[in-house]
C-alpha cells in the first residue's frame, strides 16, 4: 500500500531525497572517522598502535545514507498521510475500545494458563525448564512490576524513577528473614508486600511537594541510596557477595527436590527440576493476576477515582475536599506492595539475590514497560512486557546471527541500542503508549454510547435550567 | 441535597427563636484580613460578610485583589493577617466568635450550628468539613476523565466513607454499591439541571467551552456546599449563555441553600443577579452595598476609569 501511494510523490521528490542522502552521508562520515575510522590497540610489546577500518566506516555511512534515502521517499510521505488521517480520527479518539480487544484478553489468559503444558509436550522435560523459566516466569516479573508501577506512574501520574528499590525491599526481607529466622515463603510474602509498602510511604513523605521531573529526581535517588545501602550495610546484607542459599518456596510444605519426601517421589513422579519451574510459574502467574484484578477493582473505588484525578489535576483535587497526602500515599504503598511481593517472589526463584540485580537499568525498563503499554492500561502494559522482557530473551537464542556476524558476535550486547529504536518507533507511531484509551469507571448512558457522537452537533448550546428536582 | 434543606429549615426556624440573629445572619465574615506576598500588599485590612441564601459579588479592576481574597477563603492561601468565620445550621452559633478566636482551635458548635474558621484549616479541610466549594478562573476540570467521573470525584468524601476507605468495598460489600447508586443518582440531577445529560460518558476536555463552565459548577455543587465561590463564571460566554448562568445560579440559590460568592467582570451579569456587592481595588475595599448604590457610588466610577465606565453606564440604563 505504501508503494503504490507514494509512487507519484518518488518521483517528484527522488532528487531532494537524494540530496539529503548526501548531506547525511557527509555527517555521518565527519562523525564516524574519529569514532570508527581509526581505532587504537595494543601490540603484543604494548605498543599503542594506530589502525584504519575504512570498509567498516564505509559501510556504516552506505547503511546511513541509505536509510535516509529511504525514509524521505517512502516512510515521511507515509507518516504525513497517517498524520492526516490521525487528525480525522481524533474526533473519535474516545470511541470503545476495538471489538478485538474482548478477546484479546480471554485468548491470554488462556493462553498463560496451559503454556507450561504446551512447553512441555513441545520441548520435553529437559527443554522445557529453559522455556516456562526464561521465558514464562521471567516476563511474569515484569508484566507484574509493571502492573504495579502502573498504579503509580499509570493512575496515580507519579513518575517514580526509584521502583526497583521496593522490589529490592521485597526480595531482602524474604532473603533476610527467611534465612535468620527460618520462617516459610508464605508467611514472608505478605511480610514482604507490608515492609515494602511501609517504605513506599517512608519515600512517599518527603516527595509530597514534588510534581514531575523533580519527583523523578528524587524517586531515582531513593532507589540508589537503598542499592548502596544494600551495598555497604555488609554485616546483614553481607554486600556485593549478596545473600545465597535462600530457601525455595514449597509444594504447601512440600519441596522440589530428588529425596523421598520430595514432590516428584509424593506424587509418584520420576525426579525433574521442572515442576519446580511449573509450579513458580504458576505462582507469578497467581500473583500478577491478583495485581490486576485489585487494579481493576480499586479504579471503580472512589480511591482509584481520585489516583486518576490526582493525574489530572491536583488543584482541582484539594478543591473537591480531597486529601491529597493520602491520596499520594496509598498510591505509592499500594504499588510499593506489589514490588515487594514480585521481589520476595524473585528472591525464593533465584535462591541468590545481590546488588546487582537491583540497578537503575531495571527501574528504567519497569518504566519504560509502563510507558510503551500506555498509562493506565493493564493490557497495554502486559504486552510491553512480552515484548521487552521476551524480546531480550529471544535474543540470547539468535545463535544463528553468528553465522552472518562472525563467531564473537553476541545479539545480547545490542540489547539497548533494540530498546532504544523500540522507543522511538513507538514513540513515533503510538505517542500514547500501545493502547492509549482509557476506559472510564461508570458508564451512564452505556446503552447510548454509539449514538452520542451523532448527538455532539446538538448538545453545544442547550438551555441551562430544566424544571425538574431530583 | 436533602440534608442541607433540613439543615436550613431547621437554621430558620432557630433564627425566629433567637431574635437579633435573624434571617439575614451572615454565612461568611471575613474580618480585617490582609494578605502580603512579600513586600506586595495584596489584601489590606478587608472586612466584609456574606449573607445566608444571597448572591453576594465581588468585583474590582484588574489586580484588585479578588482571586486573592478566594485563595484566602478556600485555605489555598495562609492569610498574612485576619479572620474568616463560616457557619451553617443554627446561626445562634456566631456568638461563639470570640471564644472560638481566642481558643485557638478551628471548629465550634451549638445546637446543629457549627462555625468555622477557615484560616486556621487546610485547603481540602475547607471543602470536607466546612463546606465551601470553588471554580476556578481557567476552568480546572479532570480533562482526561468523563462528565460522570468529574462528578463522582467530587462526592469522593462520602464514597470513602460508604467504601469503608477501601477496605469493604474492594470486598464488594453491598453497602458500596447503594453508595455509588445514590452518587450516580446525584450526579445525573446535576447534569441533567446542566443540561449534560447527553455528554455524560465523554470527556470532560471534549466539551465545548460553555458546557465545561458549566460542568465546572455542576461539579462544585456536588460537594454540597454552604458557600459556592466562583470565579468568573461568565467569563467566555456569549450573551445568552450568560443570561441562562444567571438563572442558573437563581436556581442553585433558591432551592439548595447554597449561598454564592461570585467574582466577575461582566457588569451586566453581576448588576443583574447579586444580591449584595462588595468593590475592591488596590486590595481595599472601596464600596460594599446593594447593586443600585453600587452603580451610582463616586468611587467605584473612579476606579473603572474609562472603558469600565462605560460598562458601568450601561448597566444603568438597563
Amino acid at each position: 500500500m505504501a508503494l503504490e501511494a507514494s509512487a507519484p510523490a518518488s518521483r517528484v521528490d527522488i532528487i531532494g531525497a537524494l540530496r539529503q542522502a548526501a548531506i547525511t552521508a557527509l555527517i555521518t562520515f565527519g562523525l564516524l572517522l574519529p569514532l570508527i575510522g581509526f581505532n587504537t590497540v595494543q601490540n603484543i610489546r604494548n605498543e599503542i598502535v594506530l589502525e584504519t577500518r575504512w570498509p567498516l566506516l564505509a559501510a556504516l555511512v552506505a547503511i546511513i545514507a541509505a536509510g535516509r534515502f529511504l525514509h524521505a521517499i517512502l516512510i515521511a510521505p507515509w507518516l504525513a498521510r497517517r498524520a492526516q488521517r490521525q487528525r480525522r480520527e481524533d474526533a473519535v479518539r474516545t470511541a470503545p475500545r476495538a471489538r478485538g480487544a474482548r478477546w484479546v484478553v480471554p485468548f491470554a489468559l488462556g493462553f498463560a494458563a496451559v503454556y507450561p503444558a504446551l512447553a512441555l509436550s513441545l520441548a520435553g522435560t529437559q527443554g522445557a525448564v529453559k522455556w516456562v523459566d526464561n521465558f514464562g516466569v521471567q516476563i511474569l516479573i515484569y508484566v507484574m512490576l509493571g502492573w504495579g508501577l502502573n498504579i503509580v506512574v499509570g493512575l496515580a501520574g507519579l513518575l517514580d524513577l526509584g521502583y526497583v528499590a521496593f522490589y529490592a525491599v521485597g526480595a531482602y526481607s524474604y532473603a533476610l528473614l527467611a534465612n535468620s529466622f527460618g520462617l516459610s515463603f508464605w508467611i514472608l510474602l505478605p511480610v514482604a508486600g507490608c515492609l515494602a509498602a511501609f517504605w513506599g510511604i517512608l519515600l512517599g513523605f518527603p516527595v509530597l511537594r514534588l510534581r514531575g521531573d523533580y519527583l523523578a529526581i528524587v524517586t531515582l535517588a531513593f532507589g540508589e541510596i537503598i542499592r548502596l545501602i544494600l551495598i555497604n550495610w555488609v554485616p546483614v546484607t553481607n554486600g556485593y557477595a549478596g545473600i545465597s542459599s535462600i530457601p525455595r518456596p514449597t509444594f504447601f510444605g512440600i519441596p522440589f527436590n530428588a529425596s523421598d519426601e520430595g514432590f516428584a517421589a509424593r506424587f509418584g513422579l520420576e525426579f525433574s527440576p521442572v515442576y519446580r519451574t511449573v509450579f513458580l510459574y504458576y505462582l507469578i502467574l497467581a500473583l500478577a493476576l491478583v495485581t490486576a484484578a485489585l487494579t481493576v477493582r480499586l479504579r471503580r473505588l472512589p480511591i482509584g477515582r481520585a489516583w486518576e484525578a490526582l493525574r489530572e489535576d491536583e488543584i482541582a483535587c484539594r478543591s473537591l475536599g480531597i486529601n491529597t497526602t493520602n491520596t499520594k500515599l496509598t498510591a505509592f504503598a499500594m504499588g510499593a506492595m506489589f514490588a515487594g511481593f514480585a521481589g520476595s517472589f524473585f528472591a525464593a526463584r533465584q535462591g541468590f539475590i545481590s546488588p546487582e540485580s537491583f540497578t537503575f537499568m531495571e527501574s528504567a525498563v519497569i518504566v519504560a514497560i509502563v510507558v510503551l503499554g500506555g498509562m493506565g492500561s493493564l493490557l497495554g502494559v502486559a504486552i510491553a512486557a512480552v515484548i521487552m522482557i521476551g524480546g531480550t530473551e529471544i535474543m540470547r537464542e539468535l545463535d544463528f546471527l553468528k553465522a552472518v556476524f562472525g563467531s564473537d558476535f553476541d545479539p545480547t550486547q545490542y540489547r539497548m541500542l533494540l530498546f532504544g529504536f523500540g522507543m522511538v518507533l513507538i514513540m513515533v507511531w503510538r505517542p500514547r503508549g500501545l493502547i492509549a484509551t482509557r476506559e472510564p469507571s461508570t458508564l451512564l448512558n452505556a446503552s447510548r454510547s454509539s449514538r452520542r457522537h451523532e448527538e455532539k452537533a446538538q448538545s453545544t448550546r442547550p438551555s441551562l435550567v430544566r424544571g425538574r428536582h431530583g | 441535597m436533602s440534608a442541607a434543606n433540613h439543615a436550613a429549615a431547621t437554621a430558620g426556624a432557630a433564627a425566629n427563636a433567637t431574635a437579633p440573629l435573624s434571617s439575614l445572619a451572615p454565612v461568611l465574615s471575613v474580618d480585617h484580613l490582609s494578605m502580603r506576598f512579600g513586600g506586595l500588599v495584596a489584601i489590606n485590612d478587608l472586612c466584609f460578610t456574606a449573607r445566608r441564601g444571597d448572591i453576594t459579588a465581588l468585583i474590582g479592576p484588574n489586580g484588585a485583589g479578588k482571586t486573592t481574597v478566594f485563595n484566602c477563603i478556600t485555605g489555598f492561601y495562609k492569610p498574612s493577617e485576619g479572620r474568616i468565620a463560616l457557619q451553617f445550621g443554627d446561626p445562634g452559633v456566631w456568638e461563639e466568635l470570640g471564644a472560638l478566636t481566642q481558643r485557638g482551635t478551628r471548629r465550634a458548635s451549638r445546637g446543629d450550628g457549627v462555625l468555622f474558621l477557615l484560616e486556621r484549616m487546610p485547603d481540602y479541610l475547607v471543602t470536607q468539613k466546612a463546606r465551601v466549594a470553588r471554580t476556578f478562573q481557567n476552568i480546572r476540570l479532570f480533562q482526561g476523565m468523563t462528565v460522570l467521573e468529574n462528578l463522582l470525584v467530587a462526592q469522593h468524601n462520602p464514597l470513602m466513607w460508604a467504601s469503608g476507605y477501601t477496605v469493604l468495598g474492594a470486598l464488594g460489600l453491598p453497602s458500596y454499591a447503594r453508595a455509588e447508586r445514590s452518587a450516580i443518582d446525584k450526579a445525573r440531577y446535576w447534569l441533567e439541571r446542566t443540561a449534560l445529560s447527553e455528554r455524560a460518558d465523554d470527556l470532560a476536555g471534549e466539551l465545548p467551552y460553555g458546557a465545561q463552565r458549566r460542568l465546572e459548577i455542576a461539579r462544585a455543587m456536588c460537594t454540597d456546599p454552604v458557600l459556592l465561590c466562583l470565579d468568573e463564571p461568565a467569563a467566555g460566554l456569549n450573551p445568552s449563555e450568560s443570561a441562562e448562568l444567571g438563572r442558573y445560579l437563581h436556581a442553585i440559590r433558591d432551592e439548595h441553600a447554597t449561598s454564592i460568592l461570585l467574582i466577575e467582570h461582566d457588569m451586566t451579569v453581576v448588576m443583574e443577579i447579586s444580591d449584595h456587592i462588595i468593590v475592591l481595588d488596590h486590595g481595599q475595599k472601596i464600596a460594599d452595598g446593594a447593586p443600585d448604590d453600587i452603580r451610582n457610588d463616586p468611587k467605584v466610577i473612579a476606579a473603572y476609569l474609562g472603558v469600565e465606565e462605560e460598562e458601568m453606564a450601561d448597566g444603568e440604563v438597563q
